[in-house]
This record gives structure tokens, C-alpha cells and sequence, in this order.
């Protein structure tokens, strides 16, 4: 039975996590996720959760105490942002390189400097290429449902999950959910039974070994596979989700995309606003559509390329900065993704929201009318742009 | 039961033979000897920092451990034992662990005086119930001898060489014994292979079997970066603590005890010129490199014999 509740995305997810009972959580504060271990410290505190929580000194340190617990044979999770998720680098790759399925909450917000704690996706777009799950979430209800489909999806795969959303914006933000009954969410991820953890005591695991060039690439092979064969999983899990709470999810949502001309594919919160923009120029009789990427590690890049490819523009929306000289790191691989096909759109990159700068249906009405444009003229112009910045030179 | 190393050495191996580990390293030694002082019914699980110990014992697909074992990375070895330890703690109350399990960490000096000082600042104040054992051979050995802050004075090492200019490593040794015990952890000790291991296993075995964080440093010689004949390592321990320059001393709950106090404290230089590392001290001209190290241990002595309150 769902029961319908009101709370930010930062309660929402410890709220799953309570409801999840993990065995072990290890954490160290930063804004914007610092809440979540305080809401998962009270719950202990007042009897409602068996967790070992473990304060530690950093976030490096969280990371190797999660390392040490899921290897263990434990349920381990944390909660990070920004520079806590920078300072985990080394061990993010070590997790998910040990097939550890360590689960983390990740409150997106700027890297220093300037220090900035408000939201963009430089944090996690960073860690794309450290062999973790990254799930991401438009609003509070999505990051709940993320967080409880993350330990199902990671347990499955031997993979540690990413679960993202957008700092203050819905970690702070009160709106509408709809909760799980506890003993639903129990039954949904079920006992964590780890086939080989340290501490099995008729059959002692050896983790973490000097892998020389003789065996290393091999290893390395088979960590990408499996980064492949999670596809599958995720869908599963999300088909099994939709069964018990009613919602349905999947790599990317589409809106109004079946006769769009032109489209926008982004990530996270600021969808709602563009959601809105799609609407009211829908109004308008024009035809434009949205793609909501929730999956972007590991990237869909056969069904993503489809379905940007049912239209003659789209605008590839980034919150954060990649310094590459070719774009963030979501156009770099949406445009990527797009060679192979025959009949491609035009792909635009605009890079938005750096360190919480608000992004308007004004902003997206622009960004829609430059797509426009460049189909009538087909003539697409400086591809990689800027939205929302005020100095005239840099858009 | 009164100690005696033939019966110790009876016990089932838990370290095996064929790592790849130097003739005459410390690291090995100190590892048996830890884990000599589990009782046999009990179970362990050895986190290590990245170290020559690890890239020696756990060569893939090769493990010399015969208990569970798990290497993460170089700074992070107190905070990944103690995800190990609260993970047991955890599964143990729900009854999804039966046997009783021990939680070692190894380190050598650059994985804990220096990058992962923080990581084992954090476990220990936690009071996280495990073993942090440093096996102190007092530089980087694994990347090629370069100077830490367990390196003492003098020392000529690659990254405080000798030269014109330059008389080896111009700091003094951190004492992380210290720093350690200042954390009020039930047991800090400090040790080396003497004799017949008495110290060791006897320091070893309450640290395993005190509840809470214990910390054990061992002086644990490198013949490269020493520079020492592989059959001299015992002797060069037993001349450490001859002369003080490792004094075998403990804290158990606060109470500062000295293990041993040599009946006539040896001069330093019978240290020092057992080891190429120190050769430059001992060459004309440079003798005030021996006095002043003479004075710095004698310093070091006397505030150690205060504080354990030796008359």
C-alpha cells in the first residue's frame, strides 16, 4: 500500500534507507548531503535501525570503510557532494574494480574554485569513468524509487551504484511523494546473500591483489562487460519496481517526442522546467520534445541515438563543464552515439546551471527557437555553447 | 602458559613460505609473528596498505595469507579494517556470523606515518575494535628508498641523498607511538624481533586479544634501503634496542610501562655502522653527525624513562 507524504529528496533517501536497513553506513558531512546521515544517525539513535555507523574522519575514509564492509559481506552505503565525492576518487575505482555493489547517494554540486555549494553535475560527471552505476533523478519521488532499485540493480551486476540528484534543488526542496510500505521495500531487495565475502568462514577471500600486465587487461575486460550486462538487469529491476509501486522506469524518458521536430536531451532536476517549456510551446503548435536521460553509466547509446534521431535538432543539455574543448561530457558521448546512424540530427551542446545559476522556460524557449533555426537554415552554427551565462562573448 | 617460541612455532602457518618478500626484510617476520599470536580456533581478517608486504604476498592469483584478506589502496588501510570490523560487528548480532573473527591491519611507515596518518587517526579514535600493526623499516622501500617521516636524522635515503651539500635527511623521526597513544586507545606498543620473540608475541597477543584499538609498532629493518647483509637483521634489532634507538615500551590503558632497560646503554655507533645508510657519518669530519645523534636518543630516552616514571 503507498502512502503519500511530503519530504525533500535528502529525507526521501534516508527514509529508503531506513526502510532498506544496510548493515554498515559510513559518513562524513558536506552540503548539500550532509542530511542524510543526520536523518540515518537519528533513526539509530532512537532504536528504528540495526546499522553500525561508522563516523569517519573523510570521505576518502567512508569510501575504504564501505570498501572494507561490503567485502566483508555487509550492506554498505554513504552519502557524499561535490568535494567529498572528489576526495573518494582513488577508492571509487578500487569499489567498483573489486565488483563491490557499494550503494551512494550522491547530492550533485559544484567543485571548487570557486567554492560553490549550490548544484551542477561536475561531481558525478567526473566520477562517470569509475566504473560506478550512475542513476540520476528529475524529482524527489524519482530519487526515492532510484535509491531503492540501486540495491537490487548493484547486488545483481556485482557493481557499486551512484544514486544522483540535484543539490537543494530536490535534496532541499519539499514536494509530493509516494512512499512504500517498509515491509514492501524489505521484500523488494531482500536478504543480501554474497556468494564469497571475507568474512565466510569456510571459505576465507583474498581481495585486492598486484595485478601485472599478464592478468590485469583481462580483469579490466571483464569489468567493462559487466558494466554492458547491467543493462539488461537495470531493466528488469525497473519492470519489477513498476509491478509493486506503479511507476515505470527506464533508461530515458521521452516527452513528446513522437512528432517533435526538434528536442533537448537532459539530465536531472532543471527536465521539469524544460517539461514546462515543452508544454507551453506545444501550446503554441509547435513541435518540439524532450528526452530525460535517468542512465547515464551505463550509456544506452544504440536506444538514446534511436530516439534523438526521431527528430532534426537537439539540443544536448550539460551541467557541468568537462574543459575538453569539445563539449561536456554528455554531448561528447550523445553525439558520439549518433555517428553510425544514417540520417543524424543536428546536435548542440549547451552547457548550463554551473554551480546553481538558475535556467528559465525563457532559456529553453531560446534554446528551442535556436533549434529552429538552424533546421530552416540548416546551418548549425558554433556547436558547443553556453546558456544562462551573462557575458555576451562566451554563449 | 610460560612462552616458549619451539611450541609457538608448532602452529599451523598462517603466513606461508614463497612470497615474494626479501631475504632479510622485517615485513614477513612481523606478519608470522602477529599472527602466531591468534589462538588457533580464531578466525582473521588482514586489510593491508599498499606496501611491498602486499605487492609480495598477494601477486595474482597467489595469496600468501591463509585467512581472509583484503588490500584497498595506500592511505586507507585503518579506515578500510574498520568497514571489515563494523561489518562483523553488524552481521555478528544478526547471527549471520558465527566464528570469532580478529581484525588486523598492516602498514608500513609510509602507509602510517605519513598518507595514511589521518585514515588510522580516524579508526583509532573511533576506539574501532582492530589491530593496526606499522612495520617500521623507516622510508618508501617499495618505490625505491625514499625518505619519510619515520626516517631518522642522517639517514641517506633518495629523496634526502647525500652529497655536497647535503649530509642525508635533515629531520628527526616523528614519533608515532606517541601520537598514537594520545589517542587513549586501550594498547599502544612498540617493538622489534628480539631474542626469542617474547616481546613481540606477548605485545602481539594483547593487542590482538584487548578490545578496541590497538596499535603496534615494529621496528622491522629493509636490507636495500638499510644496506645490511640479509643474516644480520636479528642483530641489528637486538642494537636498536641496546642503545635505545627503539625502545621496547607500552600503554596499556594509560599506564606507560618500559619493557626493557639495558643494563649499559650501547653507544649509537654500533647501530649506525652496521648499515651503508648511515656510512657518510662515519667518515672525518662528520663526527659531530654521531654526537648529535647520540644526543637526540639520549633526549629521547630520559623523556621515556620520565614518562613511564622509570627511576
Amino acid at each position: 500500500m503507498a502512502r503519500k507524504d511530503k519530504m525533500s529528496g535528502n529525507e526521501a533517501v534516508a527514509t529508503a534507507m531506513r526502510q532498506i536497513e544496510p548493515d554498515v553506513m559510513a559518513a562524513f558531512p558536506i552540503t548539500p548531503s550532509t542530511e542524510i546521515p543526520q536523518y540515518y544517525s537519528k533513526f539509530i539513535a532512537d532504536g528504528k535501525v540495526d546499522t553500525e555507523f561508522i563516523a569517519v574522519e573523510s570521505e576518502h575514509s567512508a569510501m575504504s570503510a564501505c570498501m572494507g564492509a561490503s567485502a566483508a559481506g555487509a550492506r554498505a552505503v554513504t552519502a557524499t557532494s561535490s568535494a567529498g565525492l572528489a576526495y573518494m576518487w582513488e577508492v571509487l575505482y578500487i569499489v567498483a574494480s573489486s565488483s563491490l555493489p557499494v550503494v551512494m547517494a550522491v547530492v550533485n554540486r559544484a567543485l571548487s574554485a570557486p567554492i560553490n555549494i549550490n548544484n551542477d553535475h561536475s561531481d558525478s560527471m567526473g566520477a562517470r569513468d569509475t566504473g560506478w552505476i550512475q542513476l540520476y533523478a528529475e524529482s524527489n519521488q524519482e530519487v526515492y524509487d532510484n535509491y531503492i532499485q540501486a540495491f537490487s540493480i548493484a547486488e545483481a551486476c556485482r557493481l557499486p551504484v551512484m544514486v544522483c540528484q540535484d543539490g537543494f534543488i530536490t535534496s532541499h526542496g519539499v514536494s509530493n511523494i509516494e512512499l512504500l510500505e517498509d515491509s514492501e521495500v524489505k521484500d523488494f531487495v531482500g536478504e543480501y546473500m554474497p556468494a564469497d565475502y571475507l568474512l565466510k568462514s569456510e571459505n576465507p577471500l583474498a581481495i585486492g591483489p598486484f595485478g601485472v600486465s599478464s592478468y590485469y587487461m583481462e580483469i579490466k575486460r571483464k569489468q567493462a562487460e559487466s558494466m554492458k550486462a547491467s543493462m539488461p538487469i537495470i531493466t528488469e529491476v525497473a519492470d519489477k519496481y513498476a509491478k509493486l509501486s506503479g511507476r515505470q522506469y527506464s533508461f530515458f524518458e521521452e516527452y513528446m517526442m513522437d512528432d517533435a521536430d526538434i528536442a533537448l536531451l537532459i539530465i536531472g532536476s532543471s527536465a521539469g522546467t524544460a517539461k514546462a517549456t515543452v508544454n507551453l510551446l506545444r501550446s503554441e503548435g509547435k513541435k518540439v520534445g524532450l528526452i530525460k536521460l535517468r542512465v547515464f553509466r551505463p550509456f544506452p547509446r544504440e536506444s538514446l541515438a534511436k530516439a534523438m534521431c526521431k527528430v532534426k535538432a537537439v539540443a544536448i543539455m550539460d551541467k557541468a563543464e568537462s574543459f575538453s574543448n569539445s563539449g561536456g561530457p554528455l554531448f561528447s558521448e550523445a553525439r558520439s552515439s549518433l555517428y553510425d546512424l544514417p540520417n543524424k540530427p543536428y546536435a548542440i551542446n549547451y552547457i548550463y546551471g554551473l554551480g546553481g545559476r538558475d535556467i528559465t522556460v525563457e532559456h529553453f524557449c531560446e534554446i528551442y527557437n535556436d533549434l529552429f533555426a538552424i533546421i530552416d537554415s540548416n546551418d548549425p552554427g558554433d556547436v558547443y555553447r553556453y546558456i544562462g551565462v551573462r557575458d555576451s562573448r562566451f554563449k | 602458559m610460560v612462552y616458549k617460541l619451539k611450541n609457538e612455532l608448532e602452529k599451523k602457518e598462517r603466513f606461508s613460505g614463497g612470497h615474494r618478500l626479501c631475504s632479510g626484510c622485517g615485513a614477513g617476520i612481523a606478519v608470522r609473528g602477529v599472527l602466531r599470536a591468534l589462538e588457533e580456533k580464531d578466525k582473521a581478517v588482514i586489510t593491508n596498505a599498499t606496501s611491498c608486504l602486499e605487492v609480495s604476498s598477494f601477486l595474482y592469483p597467489y595469496t600468501a595469507y591463509a585467512d581472509s584478506y583484503i588490500h584497498s589502496a595506500f592511505a586507507n588501510a585503518a579506515a578500510t579494517c574498520s568497514g571489515t570490523s563494523a561489518a562483523y560487528a553488524s552481521l555478528k548480532r544478526k547471527g549471520k556470523v558465527k566464528d570469532n573473527f580478529k581484525f588486523i591491519a598492516f602498514g608500513g611507515d609510509g602507509g602510517t606515518y605519513d598518507i595514511g596518518l589521518q585514515s588510522l587517526s580516524g579508526a583509532m579514535e573511533r576506539n574501532s575494535d582492530m589491530v593496526y600493526v606499522c612495520y617500521d623499516n623507516e622510508a618508501y622501500m617499495n618505490t625505491g628508498i625514499q625518505r619519510s617521516s619515520a626516517t631518522p636524522r642522517f639517514a641517506d635515503a633518495t629523496t634526502s641523498p647525500t652529497g655536497a651539500v647535503s649530509y642525508g635527511k635533515v629531520q628527526n623521526k616523528k614519533n608515532l607511538t606517541e601520537i598514537i597513544a594520545a589517542h587513549n586507545v586501550p594498547y599502544v606498543a612498540q617493538t622489534t624481533f628480539t631474542g626469542n620473540m617474547k616481546d613481540f608475541h606477548e605485545k602481539s597477543k594483547i593487542a590482538l586479544y584487548t578490545e578496541g584499538a590497538c596499535f603496534l609498532n615494529v621496528l622491522s629493518p629493509c636490507p636495500r634501503g638499510w644496506g645490511y647483509e640479509a643474516s644480520l637483521l636479528p642483530e641489528l634489532c637486538r642494537l636498536a634496542v641496546e642503545t635505545c634507538v627503539w625502545p621496547l615500551y607500552e600503554i596499556l590503558n594509560g599506564e606507560w610501562k618500559v619493557n626493557y632497560i639495558p643494563k649499559k646503554k650501547l653507544p649509537i655507533e654500533e647501530f649506525l655502522s652496521m648499515q651503508t645508510r648511515f656510512a657518510h657519518m662515519f667518515k672525518p669530519g662528520n663526527e659531530w653527525m654521531i654526537e648529535s645523534a647520540q644526543t637526540y636518543v639520549d633526549e629521547q630516552w630520559d623523556k621515556l624513562l620520565k614518562r613511564a616514571k622509570v627511576n
